[in-house]
């Protein structure tokens, strides 16, 4: 019996929703869950990075939009490539106030750091928000370096004091320049700073030679000529930088992505989960947020949400796994 | 020139509009409550009141959140000062000489110097960020990780003097802080350290707020339980206009350790790595450094209140130029800002000054206009404030201790932090009887992980080469001046001897 109801329920639910939104009513007035106090907007790297910048974005969108009776804080939990934050996630199991903005070392960390004890196929998928971009940014007083062959020769010809700023040992950024070193046989020094935007502030400096940032982090400073962009880690150009060749154009086939993702703790309530799903859809949907993609080089044109974002975990994890084990987990974290 | 006064005038005029104005009078004096409530800083006001800005056009709502962070400033002072324990990160500093001032019936002497100070540092940052904001973000680039551990040591050599005669217990008292500093994850290779087998609360590391509030808060009462077996005076605090007026003339006593600080603290804001707090500590230590009666620092000096409450002012105006220019808030409050921003449009970078003159230039003259109306609130509720002390121990204590669990709580939500505070109030009462100053480990807790990343970026990025720090430019001078100020004390007491003798 108890089994029927469920699998009705099951059945029922999106079909209600789907009849309350088409009816043009909010299905999140129908939800049987809201939020009965604050939500915790956990972001697993430091302010002013590309992460940050998305949960700030959020935040203020469902504020502006009134999604939510409660509001959303943004808390940047940037510990140890996010390991800090992912515990904190998982000893918060069963809770419905909690959410956390994903980069990829939620796959990589937990690979790496194997004492932290984190399980994130058990967290609870939410929904995807975009794919995020990768390109190699060198300051624009380099005037020898113009494109990646010269960049290569200047990274072999200056050797392991070459100096590559990242966000974290096991960060998406570090593996990219662990495959990088992989790909071009040459070995660089990777910095760990607190966040995208202090490793564009350090390029900026001139206290790195180099980075692999996101678009967002670097763009405005690309834009007041303070550093340009090399080559480009995606299938295809990005619309956003028309001029600047893909690494695979180049005949190198280094491509790599970053996911960014909603996710719950484990345990998260099926109607909490639900709620959230509810949410993020409409922001995703939102003129706002597409723009944003356009501007900040992502790519919003796929919507992933519950179970179909836990599968595409599961497919990214075992990616990763090979990746870390292809260049070595001690590439990565320098050791 | 006359373009930047054009705008200023424009921007001030802007934030007189009536709307605007009863957002920054509205926002003052929220900020003020919520940042003498310990554990609540500006951070949560900034956060929990950023819905109500998108009611209003983009530029009140700008000038409504700066108000409520500048009356946040003001306001972490007012519990430091009347109960004893830090409302904020920011305003530990102002404990030190704050509450032995209000313990010896002096509290709206010591309210009207934190607001005093406050204003002065408020009122030099402001005029510093309208005049030189372009020249000092292109400097802020050149600090590197170098640059960051140099400045970090220039921090801990202001504070060498802090610790009273006793220089053993003034070193325990840094390395345990030091030690309490690398609690957590580790933050180049991400591998968890000291965390007691598998308590996971320490993972996030010991946070700054439940040391000092465990120490100050809990340790103080336990304290005052002991020595007075429960019979405190009540303590006696009569506030009138003449008073006021004849405290506001006490100002000559901490106007240069006032500028001073409020330079200092603008300069230490501006940079992303440090904030408000280290540049309160640092601020504290040079006026006691350099001050003509450097004993009575930490006994109920007006000077020891003044100096980190107009760094901490300054500094939080410091911290809107990276954020503005690099897109990197420098404190937790102006990353929310930084959210607000996002919302409206405005791409933070190097470019919004010129594409963005109009929205930039309003914000620097609602700060303009906010600090004058917060350090007028301020100084009509200190009689409201002062009234704190006259309860009776046996009322106040308690009260003392909720507030201490809710600020031991409140920043990271988690019981165990709130054990820790316990902890930590036992043991700064135990350091407390056997004459170990606490000061030092509150200071050490607070640079050790700022000072371990860069000087752990800084030797990899040198391949371990020492000599970065002093061959670089900035580092070197600034190197060159811990040098200086840690010897200070030993040529002054070397000078003063034969004099002595004489």
């Amino acid at each position: 019996m108890s089994i029927i109801s469920t699998k009705l329920k099951k059945t029922l639910v999106p079909a209600v929703v789907a009849v309350t939104t088409t009816l043009g009513f909010s299905a999140t007035a129908f939800a049987e869950w809201s939020p009965k106090k604050p939500i915790e907007l956990i972001i697993m790297a430091g302010a002013g990075g590309g992460a940050d910048q998305i949960a700030r974005l959020l935040q203020g969108l469902i504020e502006k939009k009134d999604l939510s009776s409660r509001p959303f804080i943004p808390i940047n939990k940037p510990g140890g490539s996010g390991a800090e934050a992912l515990r904190y996630l998982q000893d918060k199991a069963g809770d419905d106030h909690t959410v956390l903005v994903t980069l990829n070392s939620f796959y990589t960390t937990p690979i790496i750091q194997k004492g932290i004890g984190v399980d994130v196929t058990k967290f609870t998928p939410i929904g995807r928000m975009a794919l995020d971009n990768f390109l190699l940014w060198v300051h624009s007083d380099q005037t020898d370096i113009t494109d990646l062959d010269s960049y290569v020769a200047k990274v072999k010809e200056t050797g392991k004091s070459w100096t590559v700023g990242g966000t974290g040992s096991g960060q998406e950024d570090s593996i990219l320049t662990a495959m990088m070193e992989k790909h071009f046989d040459y070995e660089v020094t990777y910095i760990p700073f607190p966040g995208g935007g202090t490793v564009a502030k350090n390029l900026v400096g001139k206290h790195i030679d180099s980075t692999v940032n996101n678009p967002a982090e670097q763009n405005e400073f690309y834009r007041a000529g303070n550093s340009k962009p090399l080559v480009q880690f995606t299938a295809e150009r990005l619309p956003a930088y028309p001029d600047i060749p893909t690494a695979k154009e180049l005949g190198h086939d280094i491509e790599y992505y970053m996911q960014r993702s909603i996710n719950g703790p484990p345990g998260m309530s099926a109607e909490a989960q639900q709620w959230y799903i509810d949410l993020f859809a409409e922001l995703y949907a939102s003129e706002e947020w597409q723009t944003f993609c356009v501007e900040d080089g992502l790519a919003c044109d796929e919507w992933m949400a519950g179970d179909d974002l836990g599968a595409f975990h599961d497919v990214q994890i075992a990616k990763h796994k090979e990746l870390i084990e292809s260049v070595g987990a001690s590439a990565i974290t320098g050791e | 020139m006359e373009s930047i006064l054009l705008l200023l005038g424009a921007g001030i005029l802007e934030a007189l509009q009536p709307v605007n104005l009863m957002m920054i009078i509205l926002g003052c004096t929220i900020g003020l409550l919520v940042g003498a409530m310990p554990g609540l800083g500006s951070v949560n006001g900034v956060a929990i009141l950023l819905p109500i800005t998108f009611l209003v056009p983009p530029t009140a709502a700008i000038i409504f959140l700066a108000a409520i962070y500048y009356g946040a400033m003001y306001g972490g002072a007012i519990s430091s000062i009347t109960l004893g324990i830090p409302g904020a990160s920011t305003a530990v500093a102002t404990v030190f000489d704050g509450r032995p001032l209000a313990q010896s019936g002096q509290a709206d002497k010591a309210l009207i110097a934190a607001a005093v100070a406050s204003f002065i540092g408020g009122t030099i940052s402001v005029v510093l960020f309208t005049l030189f904001a372009p020249p000092l973000a292109a400097f802020a680039l050149k600090f590197g990780p170098p640059e960051e551990f140099a400045l970090m040591i220039l921090a801990f050599a202001t504070f060498i003097g802090l610790g009273g005669d006793d220089i053993p217990k003034t070193i325990f008292s840094i390395l345990i802080g030091l030690v309490l500093a690398t609690v957590g994850l580790d933050i180049i290779s991400g591998q968890p350290r000291l965390i007691f087998g598998d308590i996971s609360g320490f993972l996030h590391g010991v946070n700054f707020l439940v040391l000092a509030i465990g120490i100050y808060g809990i340790g103080e009462m336990l304290w005052t339980l002991e020595t007075t077996k429960g019979k405190v005076a009540v303590h006696k605090v009569q506030i009138s206009f003449r008073s006021l007026i004849a405290n506001l003339k006490d100002i000559k006593s901490y106007i240069a350790t006032s500028s001073l600080g409020s330079v200092l603290g603008y300069f230490v804001g501006t940079l992303p790595a440090a904030g408000a707090t280290p540049a309160s500590l640092m601020s504290y230590g040079l006026a006691k450094t350099f001050s003509k009666d450097p004993d009575s620092f930490g006994k109920g000096n007006v000077a020891g209140v003044a100096a980190p409450e107009a760094a901490n002012n300054a500094a939080s105006t410091g911290s809107m130029l990276p954020m503005i220019t690099l897109g990197i808030p420098g404190s937790p409050t102006t990353a929310i800002l930084l959210g607000g921003m996002i919302i409206w449009g405005l791409r933070p970078g190097p470019l919004l000054f010129t594409e963005h003159p109009d929205f930039v230039w309003g914000l620097i003259g609602s700060l303009y206009i906010a600090n004058l109306a917060t350090v007028l609130i301020n100084i009509a509720f200190i009689p409201v404030f002062v009234r704190v002390l006259t309860l009776p121990f046996t009322i106040l204590a308690p009260i003392i201790y909720i507030l201490c669990v809710v600020g031991g709580y409140a920043p990271t939500q988690t019981m165990h932090d709130v054990w820790l505070m316990f902890v930590f109030g036992i043991v700064g009462y135990l350091m407390r009887k056997l004459n170990y100053p606490v000061a030092p480990a509150v200071l050490a807790i607070v640079l050790g992980p700022l000072a371990e990343r860069s000087l752990r970026q800084s030797l990899l990025a040198s391949q371990g080469d020492m000599l970065t720090f002093v061959e670089r430019p900035i580092s070197g001078v600034c190197i060159l001046i811990a040098v200086l100020l840690v010897s200070y004390p030993l040529i002054k007491k070397y000078r003063n001897k034969p004099k002595a003798n004489t």
